[in-house]
């Protein structure tokens, strides 16, 4: 594959005519390419390959919408204690058209931004920012209580945008608490 | 129980919920089943429309909403700020609109202080149609945009769906088409202020007497650069009229033949005092 890419490189800088001695521009070229391509996915700058499309299926930044299948736990099985009773029906069609794209859409974007992070700046980018994203969100409170994610807003440009995220359905304002003791035992069960 | 047992495999969040999406479905097959009818959101059954003149933007509305057949108010004011130098008319639900304009003019605010500029036009047509392409149209809200930055005036027609347009002149609304074929008929490029605020105020008038959704008064707003002026009412096109005769009749008309007065006689039953709690 890389090799592939390195042709390639050659040949359209072959077109371009650039006045940069060819040997040096090679090194330069092929040192990006390792460097952006050093996984099984080959990871192909947009401006060099004509067709995108034929290698979709390899490039793992494809997002499955999840969601709406049964939650299944422990066992491969309904879990009845935490999800209550499950019926087809309603796990069949989402209520509303948005519902989906709605519950996903943080985590969308998130990934086509690293993924176009990733294509132009090469693997080190999206690496090295969600390194201090994980870091920042474990800078919180107890699983039951409200934390401020300051931090984590801080690095993704959260505090300096409002949606309706902000204003509708404030979870700081819900009249429901969750149970604390559960909350902590499945927090913990999970790390 | 429900509830709490949900909120431990996922963090709550904010934003829009959609609990009640399927039992509002059953409701309104069982409402509809009895005859009755659904309560329908409030819109702006609206003319609105912009023009680019020489120096600046005029924006024209009129200013009635309506509930189904019904007026719901008279005068509501259909121009919103977003920014000192940028404001949009709003067509379609009239929540969404208001909303939608107030949470980008928030963001902008954010967004100019980071920048320490003056925002630009083009900044908030591209928040505003993400943000709509996102509720891939469920959010009614058809916005005329227009404003003057650092590059001069621009104007942008943005649809519920989240397509946008740039041009130098657009209407929007149910009186669309009336208001669209007054600037087909008498546009021209470089218009003086007061051509082009005759010119918005004749689309919106062909609007309001052509169309029953928009009605009552008509509202501008120019904005130039380092000057808006907010116009309403610019014209009241649709004064409530002025009774013209009196039908009281004068004390003493109707002559009187007898007159007898009875007392009626209450007594006190029960008396108590209840003291104010002051403290």
């Amino acid at each position: 594959m890389n090799i592939f890419l390195i042709l390639s490189c050659l040949n359209s800088l072959r077109q371009l005519q650039c006045s940069v001695p060819k040997a040096t521009m090679f090194f330069h070229i092929s040192a990006g390419i390792f460097m952006t391509g050093g996984m099984c996915a080959p990871v192909i700058p947009l401006s060099l390959a004509k067709n995108t499309r034929g290698l979709r299926s390899q490039l793992k930044d494809s997002v499955p919408v999840t969601g709406m299948g049964p939650q299944v736990g422990a066992y491969g099985v309904q879990d009845t204690l935490r999800s209550g009773f499950s019926s087809v029906k309603n796990e069949l069609l989402p209520s509303h058209a948005l519902e989906l794209s709605e519950k996903n859409f943080q985590l969308n974007q998130d990934k086509m931004n690293f993924s176009n992070l990733r294509n132009i700046q090469g693997l080190h980018a999206p690496l090295k920012l969600q390194m201090e994203y994980r870091a920042a969100r474990q800078i919180q409170r107890l699983p039951f209580l409200q934390s401020s994610h300051l931090a984590l807003d801080t690095l993704k440009g959260n505090d300096e945008s409002i949606s309706f995220e902000d204003i509708l359905n404030d979870p700081a304002q819900s009249e429901m608490m969750g149970e604390p003791h559960i909350m902590v035992e499945y927090k913990l069960g999970m790390m | 129980r429900k509830m709490a047992t949900l909120s431990v495999c996922q963090p709550q969040l904010g934003g829009f919920s959609f609990e009640n999406c399927k039992r509002n479905a059953v409701l309104e097959a069982e409402v509809t089943k009895l005859g009755c009818n659904v309560p329908s959101a409030r819109k702006t059954g609206t003319t609105i429309c912009g023009v680019v003149f020489k120096d600046g933007i005029v924006l024209g509305a009129d200013t009635r909403a309506t509930e189904g057949m019904i007026v719901a108010d008279k005068n509501c004011s259909k121009i919103h700020y977003i920014s000192p130098n940028i404001y949009c008319c709003g067509a379609g639900t009239a929540a969404d609109t208001e909303m939608t304009t107030q949470i980008i003019s928030s963001n902008l605010e954010l967004h100019s202080l980071s920048t320490s500029r003056l925002p630009r036009v083009a900044t908030a047509n591209r928040m505003l149609k993400q943000m709509l392409f996102r509720y891939q149209g469920h959010i009614g809200a058809a916005l005329v945009l227009g404003g003057v930055d650092c590059n001069g005036p621009h104007l942008y027609s943005i649809y519920p769906h989240g397509s946008t347009d740039k041009l130098p002149y657009v209407t929007m609304g149910s009186g669309s088409l009336a208001a669209m074929a007054v600037f087909e008929d008498r546009y021209k490029q470089d218009m003086e202020e007061e051509d082009a605020k005759r010119l918005v105020r004749d689309a919106i008038a062909a609007g309001i007497f052509n169309d029953l959704g928009s009605g009552s008064n008509i509202d501008l707003c120019v904005i130039t650069k380092g000057r808006v002026d907010y116009l309403r009412p610019h014209d009241m096109a649709n004064k409530k009229g002025v009774r013209t005769g009196n039908y009281k009749y004068k004390q003493g008309t109707t002559g009187v033949l007898t007159k007898s007065v009875i007392k009626l006689d209450l007594e006190v039953v029960e008396e108590t005092v209840q003291t104010m709690d002051t403290s």
